[in-house]
């Protein structure tokens, strides 16, 4: 199947039957399930699979809970293009509970949650956005006369992946911020994301709001390979958080070049200067915001394009708790390779030649040296005999006078 | 012989006079020099800086110096040292597999390496003409290339190894961080200072940077605090002192106080130096030198005032000399009076 062409699909029966589902032209709908594979980071062929996958597989149920939250990561998902959210929601998913969308209300509602749950027992994937109060039993959110912590629990039971979705699902989020009040240790309603509450690692999809195709690519894995795709320790998953933003920031140049904004509207502000100075998390905060951008707004639009510094929204510890423009703390993986270091070898030492050359030239020395020595006592010494040839010749020559 | 007693009277007489001038000797002894009140300076906290190397770049271009290509594709300005065009360089420490930043075991450590602006600089001691000056005010250390002839002392006599001679060229100069002297009529203060984004390089009176580095040392390692960015304004700065200076005067941020060497480098180094330095990683091991109060500077102009004090040394050089001369001369006058000796 991975090996199929995408090409060769686009005549294919199912292929056509989901683009009509979806309303698409059979090319549109190819370049969807290629765009989904790329953001997923995966091998060419995998497009095939993913199209294949969304065409042929039935629909999987998902169920969206709604606790402590702004309903700001729907609303992102609402803003999605590529396809829309009715699309997704009608077409590619089967979303059976989302307490936003639903025309239904009451009893209804609680019953169709029921019924999906039932029918789709260890089939449907459960998203849950918003984070869940745990202070006094939880009694601070409470949907259908059952708390938060209750319908989490239940609904997770049966379900074949769980996913949160938002930065409050992921770990607390905003409203586990602990206010600044002498001797609070814990935000007012105790919020806790999913994972604590279920004791359980689950896949997360941090970010205030998320970037909706970080969601979609998620599910489209499970849909795809019918596994959850890989995540880092915190339940990220690592195709879309496992770089920092300030790696691949359009604004990186500036800070490596030490050009900064100062102050919102001076000079190097309206310049598109680095945002560090004035507070950007980007250098410590794991997401693609800078890859991909944000949503389907186009180029310019995501917040450090637009001019506002990163909040590290995607970051436990850093989003929602550090002051906002509090300079960031850099989390180098790997220093700059460019720096020197702090005594730089110069050259590259002596070759193995070079070593013979020199040694065979100082042997040479030496051995001259050693001759120039043993011939002057030579001459010396012949300086003498002729000397005293001479003497004695002067000698004989006298005694003849 | 009459001769060799005349010989030995010049010398004595020689020698007195040479004690003569040996008398004022004391005053040939030099203290070591301190720094002017109003010395400015820098301020390098070493657990600050990310290694951004946006000081290198500032440098470059405020002392309009040409990128350095060190790696094969010429495409990055990356200088293995200072040189004659590279005036400010951040070198890095590394250890073991470099995991964590400002440890010493398998850790990195950032470190600045640009002019000290010494209170006695060995520069200024060995230029042999004025090219090589510490302003009396500021401090300083300036060069002057129309007064320099080209001798590099200044180059062999820095501990740091800071003057670099620009031997690519045929009129060469010496280049050094002058703390960017250059801008301060247009109100601009240090350059890497002026860009450095978390304040690991500051600018101000060297006064109050120690104070800073004094208060900073006083903290516990990882409580937050307020640290300053850009300039140090002085503790009760008028605010025309302030207007001297451009950019945003508080620029200030909350960081966490790194786990310091109990030490601020520069502080009494050589009779101390205007550019101080804060580190986490053994002072020596982030390759500045161990160095004692005393300047070598001072050392060395004792010695060579006294030797030369009332020019004792040459006398008594030329006395020894005359004498050997004298001793080894032959003497030919016996010939004149003919016959073998």
């Amino acid at each position: 199947m991975n090996e199929q062409n995408l090409l060769a699909l686009e005549d294919d029966a199912r292929i056509v039957a989901a683009a009509d589902r979806l309303a698409m032209s059979r090319r549109e709908f190819l370049q969807f399930c290629t765009a989904l594979a790329a953001t997923l980071g995966l091998p060419q062929g995998a497009e095939a699979a993913v199209a294949e996958a969304v065409a042929a597989k039935k629909r999987p149920s998902v169920i969206w809970l709604h606790f402590q939250e702004c309903t700001g990561c729907t609303e992102s998902m609402l803003r999605a293009e590529h396809p829309t959210l009715e699309k997704l929601i009608l077409d590619v998913i089967s979303l059976d509970y989302h307490e936003t969308l639903f025309a239904a209300a009451g009893h209804q509602v609680e019953a169709a949650r029921k019924t999906a749950m039932a029918e789709n027992k260890g089939q449907y994937i459960l998203v849950v956005e918003g984070a869940i109060p745990t202070k006094d039993g939880g009694v601070y959110c409470k949907i259908g006369g059952k708390t938060a912590i209750e319908l989490v629990k239940e609904c997770a039971a049966d379900a074949a992946a769980v996913i949160a979705i938002g930065s409050c699902a992921s770990w607390g989020g905003m409203p586990s911020t602990i206010p600044s009040i002498p001797g609070a240790t814990s935000s007012p309603t105790g919020s806790s994301g999913v994972s604590q509450v279920l004791g359980k690692p689950v896949v997360t999809i941090p970010g205030c709001p998320p970037n909706p195709y970080n969601f979609l690519s998620t599910v489209v894995h499970f849909l795809t390979f019918g596994s959850l795709p890989a995540v880092d320790s915190q339940g990220r998953p690592k195709f879309a958080y496992s770089r920092l933003i300030h790696e691949n920031c359009e604004r990186r140049a500036h800070f490596d070049a030490g050009r900064f904004a100062m102050q919102f509207g001076d000079d190097g502000h309206r310049k598109g200067y680095c945002l560090y100075k004035l507070g950007c998390k980007g250098p410590e905060t794991y997401a693609n915001c800078s890859v991909i951008l944000f949503g389907d707004a186009g180029a310019g639009t995501w917040p450090v394009a637009c001019g506002h510094p990163c909040i590290g929204c995607t970051e436990q510890g850093v989003g929602f708790q550090k002051p906002i423009h509090s300079l960031a703390k850099l989390k180098n993986i790997e220093p700059s390779s460019f720096l020197p270091r702090i005594v730089e070898e110069k050259g590259v030492g002596a070759s193995l030649g070079a070593a013979a050359v020199l040694a065979a030239v100082a042997g040479a020395a030496a051995g001259a040296g050693a001759m120039v020595a043993k011939n002057l006592g030579l001459s010396h010494q012949a300086e003498e005999m002729e000397k005293a040839k001479r003497d004695g010749s002067k000698a004989n020559e006298s005694a003849e006078v | 012989m009459a001769t060799r007693r005349d010989f030995l009277k010049g010398c004595l007489a020689g020698g007195a006079a040479a004690a003569a001038a040996v008398v004022p000797e004391a005053a040939c002894a030099r203290d070591t020099l301190e720094r002017p009140a109003e010395a400015l300076g820098l301020l390098y906290d070493a657990t600050l800086c990310v290694g951004c190397q946006a000081c290198v770049a500032a440098c470059k271009r405020a002392n309009h110096n040409p990128a350095e290509f060190t790696t094969v594709d010429h495409l990055w300005d990356a200088p293995l040292d200072t040189s004659g065009h590279t005036f400010n360089l951040i070198k890095m420490y590394r250890h073991g597999t470099m995991e964590t930043k400002d440890a010493e075991e398998n850790g990195f450590a950032f470190m600045k390496t640009s002019c000290m602006h010494c209170a006695d600089p060995s520069c200024v001691s060995a230029c042999p003409v004025s090219a090589m000056r510490k302003d009396p005010e500021t401090g300083i250390v300036g060069y002057d290339p129309d007064a320099c002839i080209g001798c590099r002392y200044c180059v062999a006599a820095c501990p740091f190894g800071i003057p670099k001679y620009q031997y690519d060229s045929p009129t060469g100069q010496i280049g050094k961080c002058e703390l960017c002297r250059h801008r301060h009529q247009d109100g601009h203060y240090s350059a890497c200072a002026e860009v450095c984004p978390t304040g690991a390089t500051l600018f101000g009176r060297t006064d109050d940077l120690l104070a800073e580095a004094k208060r900073r040392l006083a903290l516990k390692p990882g409580e937050w605090t307020t640290m300053p960015r850009g300039r140090l304004p002085a503790k009760n700065e008028k605010p025309e002192d302030a207007a001297k200076w451009k950019g945003i005067v508080d620029q200030s941020y909350q960081a966490q106080v790194g786990n310091y060497q109990q030490h601020v480098y520069g502080e009494t180094e050589y009779g101390g130096t205007q550019v101080l330095k804060l580190s986490a990683v053994n002072f020596q091991k982030a390759g500045l030198p161990d160095l004692p109060p005393k300047s070598s500077a001072a050392t060395s102009e004792t010695i060579q005032h006294t030797l030369y004090g009332g020019l004792m040394m040459p006398i008594a050089v030329l006395a020894g000399l005359t004498w050997v001369a004298k001793r080894n001369v032959v003497p030919e006058d016996d010939d004149k009076k003919g016959g073998q000796p």
